[in-house]
């Protein structure tokens, strides 16, 4: 059970490290293209992070209880 | 800047070697207490008294329960080798009040006490209280290393050895039911704990700069600001107009106090939480303390939401009645619990991660550096670098982390604050 709920995390990390990858990504274009908005881009990019990220938590968090 | 980092790094290898080779004292008298128990076992009196203890902790290193140990909340504040003893208030149901300095345990460089007081115990750091009627109340003199604890059905439990009995001892009782330690036990601990008295030192700090700060704004009118005043402003001229502004609309006044409350609070509990060797207190990265914010912005979300918030909670215009009841908003109603939530264990796990990565680098020397002062040069200097590397990443993360907290409560307050536009 442990070996499957540590399997699990793994999973929930992989979602998020995708999610995030592609947040990350995508912001990093649109800066090259519209310099001048880094600032907009780069605050919105932390809240999608961070709601990617509270997603994942949940499992993480889930994955523990259940070990 | 170069000699300020090669000096820590100096302090730091230093530092660490030191530790190691504590650590080797240690091991050293802990196999002199496993044989003097042996002995005395033999004899038949096992009165652990005079020197060993009937426990002998980490016959392997365990960087996991180092690390686990080194992240929670603690009796006494530990600052190296120094342990210094913080007021302990205690309730127990069966014996009432108890009010008394942890320095009465007398704790050992690991927090491990060897008085009981009052049938309490001190265990790594954390007071436990003997369940068992027959312990004798008052001021025991335990010995060293005979507080202890054993794995039982999966569950590590304390033990303490006293007068050739073992007596178990209970953790505190823990609001969350035994989820990280603990459970519903039979006494409740009000202690001013390292936690509390870091985040009240934080909390002093951020007052006095504030007021400091407030106080220079009216002196210093249509001058330049100066001093602390130029370091605080931008930051929060930033979180201004970054977050209160583009998310509440023509209301951020209204809540610009608790989100720079919220913002400052976790930024400096996140920082003084970074400081090496200062106690490392975690205070952020303690789900009680997370909760309370969570719940402080879940009352502020839900208190100020107006008629338009309700109305799509609860009962979504232009949607079949059907789709409303079955799916939207049960999903809706739960939306507004997970939300607080996500909170609570986002802020708590970005710490928690960040001070456990940083005590298992430091606690690589020790899994690969057994004794031998080659491979404990080596791997201090390969740890130290990795160490420094996570602690200026963990910098970020006190940032990114106060500053997403804060986003996210202007931007459900702005939701639940929104006018209608349609």
């Amino acid at each position: 059970m442990t070996g499957l709920a540590a399997l699990g995390m793994g999973l929930a990390v992989i979602g998020a490290g995708l999610g995030i990858g592609n947040i990350g990504s995508k912001a990093m274009e649109s800066i090259a293209r519209q310099p001048e908005a880094v600032g907009d881009i780069r605050s919105n990019m932390i809240l999608m992070a961070a709601l990617v990220e509270g997603a994942a938590l949940i499992a993480i968090v889930m994955c523990y209880l259940v070990a | 800047m170069r000699k300020f980092i090669l000096s820590f790094w100096c302090m730091l290898s230093l530092c660490v070697i030191g530790m190691a080779q504590g650590h080797e004292g240690h091991d050293h008298s802990h196999d002199h207490g496993d044989h003097a128990h042996g002995t005395e076992a033999h004899d038949g009196h096992a009165q652990g008294g005079d020197h060993g203890g009937c426990f002998h902790h980490e016959e392997q290193f365990n960087p996991g329960n180092v690390a686990f140990h080194h992240i929670s909340d603690q009796n006494v504040y530990s600052i190296g080798p120094l342990q210094l003893p913080l007021p302990v208030m205690v309730y127990a149901q069966n014996g009432g009040w108890d009010f008394f300095s942890s320095g009465k345990f007398h704790p050992d460089g690991h927090g491990v006490g060897e008085y009981a007081y009052n049938k309490y115990v001190l265990f790594e750091g954390m007071i436990h209280r003997v369940a068992d009627e027959s312990f004798p109340g008052g001021h025991i003199n335990l010995g060293p290393h005979n507080v202890g604890e054993k794995e039982i059905d999966g569950r590590k439990r304390v033990f303490v050895c006293y007068g050739g009995n073992q007596y178990e001892a209970l953790y505190k009782s823990t609001a969350d039911g035994g989820l990280f330690g603990g459970g519903i036990t039979n006494f409740y601990d009000f202690s001013l704990t390292k936690n509390v008295v870091s985040m009240f030192l934080v909390f002093f700090l951020l007052g006095w700069m504030f007021i400091g700060i407030a106080r220079a704004y009216k002196k210093r009118e249509g001058q330049a600001p100066s001093g602390l005043q130029s370091f605080i402003e931008p930051i929060f001229v930033f979180i201004q107009d970054e977050v209160a502004k583009p998310f509440l609309g023509h209301k951020w006044e209204t809540y610009l106090p608790y989100l720079m409350a919220l913002f400052f609070g976790i930024l400096g509990l996140n920082l003084f939480g970074q400081i090496p060797f200062l106690g490392n207190a975690n205070v952020t990265g303690n789900l009680a303390f997370t909760a309370v914010l969570a719940i402080f912005t879940f009352l502020v979300v839900n208190l100020s939401g107006n008629k338009h918030y309700w109305e799509h909670t609860l009962w979504m215009p232009g949607v079949p009645a059907w789709l409303k009841i079955f799916i939207l908003t049960p999903v809706e109603i739960l939306g507004l619990f997970i939300k607080p939530l996500t909170l609570m264990l986002r802020l708590f796990a970005n710490i928690t991660a960040g001070h456990m990565v940083l005590v298992i680098f430091v606690g690589l020397i020790f899994v690969f550096a057994q004794g031998n002062w080659g491979g404990v040069l080596g791997t201090s200097i390969g740890s130290g670098l990795l160490t420094i590397f996570m602690m200026s990443i963990e910098l970020l993360v006190a940032f990114i982390q106060a500053f997403v907290f804060t986003i996210l409560t202007a931007s459900y307050i702005g939701a639940a604050t929104e006018e209608a536009h349609h």
